[in-house]
């Protein structure tokens, strides 16, 4: 691949290659064209990038720092693990980095509430505290499964200021929280906008989120080159929702050839559909959400039920760009099991003090698995959340692992 | 010239507005579609607008997602839907059928599977809500080829570039979006829908029909003096809702309704 990758992708309608696109009822066209014609005159202008470059600072807390698990590492006896600590940026996972962004554009743009959905809780209570920082109104949609798992996130969303609303069709998680956000920021384009919660929907979502990630890949590429010899990973890795963590730390990285990208995705209980959410891994072409990419989907074309022990991961599309990423050879993905998953979540709590977040513990353990045939070599894994949401679940249903 | 066309030329020289009932198929279950598509041919449907249950339907509210809801339970899928129109076909050679539905299902089905199928079953004409011409790949030209109308929804919002873009590509009629948002959502305004229809007419000749928000008698004959066609569906998906657990008395409920309507607009 030759360099400039990022100016490259995605062409000026939002596709990457084949994937992407903008697959709205006209309804919704127009709306979308106002968000997409004021990303582009906004979000460039200093005014903007000098207001969130004090967020990303004063508020936010950055430059999360990047930490080498050297337990871990020494436990394993092969590759060098590091971790970029978005756990430690504000909230607690990296959503709050594209939550500002969204809520600073909806600000300039006179937006008066943001609408958006939310699995694991975490872009919820991301964008809940944007717009408490902005002074604006927020609406989240959750599927009441989720919210009875993720409950101190609907706790702190409501302390927030946020409405929560329970999403109860359908398999009551994330996919119908989608559809419902939809439904009712198509009833008041005018005053709101949608802030999608990862690198999925629309275009122009995907290359904005995208965009507003990139600091993790920026950070972390010369926070690494600072801490150790070398001045480049030998391997990235990141777990795969809809793909924000990941397109955040890989652009730090993506023209770099030298440099093996890894995406991990959560292959649940098995591998029949329903018991995973392993998109790339198991999906075919479709669309789902308005956007074109790799679909996860019954035999009469239905977006199927997914399940993954990371509510934030249980999505049947990912983002275009991972699809296109997938297809051109440049990231590799594989998938990780629940099971693989927890012991991940208690290995890291136990040898580094770190508790991640169930989703970010797909990472770990990617990185687990292939650090003993790579000695020499070093892993950087975005460390995308803390644990803290995760841990009456994990306790009560897989105790302390003593 | 298609069922479709012939069906508005007919009416026009009657000087009568089209009445277009929509319901999901599959809903509340598998057997009665059939028989309500006939039922409500009796009450007054000129032409037939069919569901095809989806289960992320992103620009529907929540009574027509709760009809897919009730269909999907059903395992109704493209297939089915297509068996239903064959078997309405088979009796009623005359009204039109449209399925109205979402790109996937029609994308795994395979596009020119799809195309051959439908007309062969008998459907007249193709609404996918996801699908805006520029992201055709294909879909576009291969309805194009078939002789199935391609019917699309304007919105209040979209701009006059938009509205001839759309009517460029549009066959069997137009569907005008009468309120912002979602299936379901109320408040219409009626000079704001006679001046955007006027804004439609001027880059087409085929019939526009309105929908969203048509509830009763009265907004379906106040529309219907404006609009060459009247679409009703959360109104009649509401009832079918209510009798979901009484599917015998469903076809009664939605021709009380439809007749009324029927009624009210030729009496207007
Ligand atoms: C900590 C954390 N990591 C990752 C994800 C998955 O999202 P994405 O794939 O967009 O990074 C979530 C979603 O809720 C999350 O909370």
């Amino acid at each position: 691949m030759s360099g400039h990758y990022l100016k490259k992708h995605p062409d000026k309608n939002g596709w990457y290659g084949e994937y992407g696109g903008a697959f709205l009822p006209p309804q919704l066209e127009q709306p979308f064209a106002e968000i997409s014609e004021a990303y582009d005159r906004i979000s460039l202008s200093a005014d903007f990038q000098n207001e969130l470059k004090y967020i990303r600072k004063h508020f936010q807390g950055r430059p999360t720092p990047i930490h080498y698990a050297r337990n871990l590492s020494d436990s394993l006896a092969g590759a060098r693990i590091y971790l970029k600590r978005e756990d430690l940026n504000h909230t607690g996972a990296h959503k709050l980095n594209h939550c500002m962004a969204e809520a600073l554009l909806a600000r300039h743009m006179g937006k008066q509430r943001l609408i958006a959905e939310t699995g694991a809780g975490q872009h919820g209570v991301a964008l809940a505290t944007a717009a408490a920082y902005f002074g604006l109104e927020c609406e989240i949609h959750m599927g009441e499964v989720d919210i009875e798992k993720e409950h101190p996130n609907v706790v702190r969303m409501k302390l927030l200021g946020a409405k929560v609303v329970p999403v109860s069709f359908g398999g009551r998680t994330l996919k119908e929280a989608v559809d419902s956000a939809f439904q009712s920021y198509l009833k008041d384009p005018v005053t709101s906008i949608y802030a999608i919660g990862s690198v999925v929907g629309p275009h122009p979502f995907p290359k904005m989120v995208r965009d507003f990630q990139r600091i993790v890949g920026e950070e972390a590429r010369a926070q690494f080159a600072e801490m150790t010899a070398s001045d480049l990973p030998d391997h990235v890795a990141a777990c795969v929702g809809g793909g924000s963590n990941a397109m955040g730390i890989f652009q730090g990285f993506i023209d770099e050839e030298e440099v093996t990208l890894h995406g991990v995705e959560p292959l649940g209980r098995g591998t029949k559909l329903g018991e995973h959410s392993a998109t790339i891994t198991y999906g075919s072409d479709g669309e789902i959400h308005g956007f074109r990419s790799l679909v996860l989907t019954n035999e009469d074309g239905q977006p199927a039920p997914v399940h993954s022990i990371a509510s934030g991961l249980d999505y049947p599309g990912v983002g275009p760009e991972h699809a296109y990423l997938h297809k051109i050879g440049r990231v590799l993905y594989s998938a990780v099991s629940d099971q693989q998953t927890l012991d991940a979540f208690y290995k890291l709590s136990r040898l580094e003090g770190i508790i991640p977040a169930l989703e970010s513990a797909h990472a770990v353990a990617h990185a687990i698995r292939m650090a003993p045939e790579h000695p020499g070599e070093s892993i950087l894994i975005n460390l995308s959340g803390r644990g803290d949401k995760d841990i009456d679940y994990v306790a009560d249903n897989y105790g302390y692992n003593v | 010239m298609s069922r479709i066309a012939g069906r508005f030329a007919a009416l026009k020289a009657e000087g009568r507005t089209a009445l277009i009932p929509f319901i999901t198929a599959g809903d509340p279950n598998p057997e009665v579609t059939v028989e309500l598509m006939h039922s409500l041919v009796q009450a007054g449907a000129d032409l037939i607008e069919l569901g095809v249950p989806f289960s992320d339907p992103m620009a529907d509210g929540p009574v027509i997602q709760r009809a897919s809801e009730r269909a999907l339970k059903h395992h109704v899928g493209l297939h089915h839907v297509l068996e239903m129109v064959q078997t309405f076909r088979a009796v009623d050679p005359d009204t039109p059928v449209v399925l109205m539905g979402y790109l996937n299902p029609i994308e795994v089905m395979g596009y020119q599977a799809f195309a051959e199928q439908a007309a062969a079953a008998g459907v007249d004409g193709i609404l996918v809500v996801d699908i805006p011409p520029e992201e055709g790949h294909g879909l576009l030209q291969t309805l194009q080829a078939s002789t199935l109308d391609q019917i699309y929804l304007l919105a209040p919002t979209s701009t006059s570039e938009r509205i001839k873009r759309i009517c460029e590509v549009a066959g069997g009629f137009v569907y005008y979006v009468s309120v912002k948002g979602v299936t379901g959502a109320s408040h219409l305004d009626l000079t704001a829908v006679e001046n955007k229809l006027s804004q439609i007419r001027v880059h087409t000749d085929l019939p526009v029909g309105v929908g969203f928000g048509i509830k009763d008698a009265a907004t379906a004959a106040a529309v219907g003096r404006i609009a060459d066609a009247v679409v009703v569906g959360s109104a009649l998906v509401s009832r079918v809702e209510a009798l979901a657990e009484r599917p015998h008395e469903i076809a009664a409920a939605l021709s009380e309704l439809l007749t009324d309507m029927r009624k009210a607009m030729d009496e207007a």
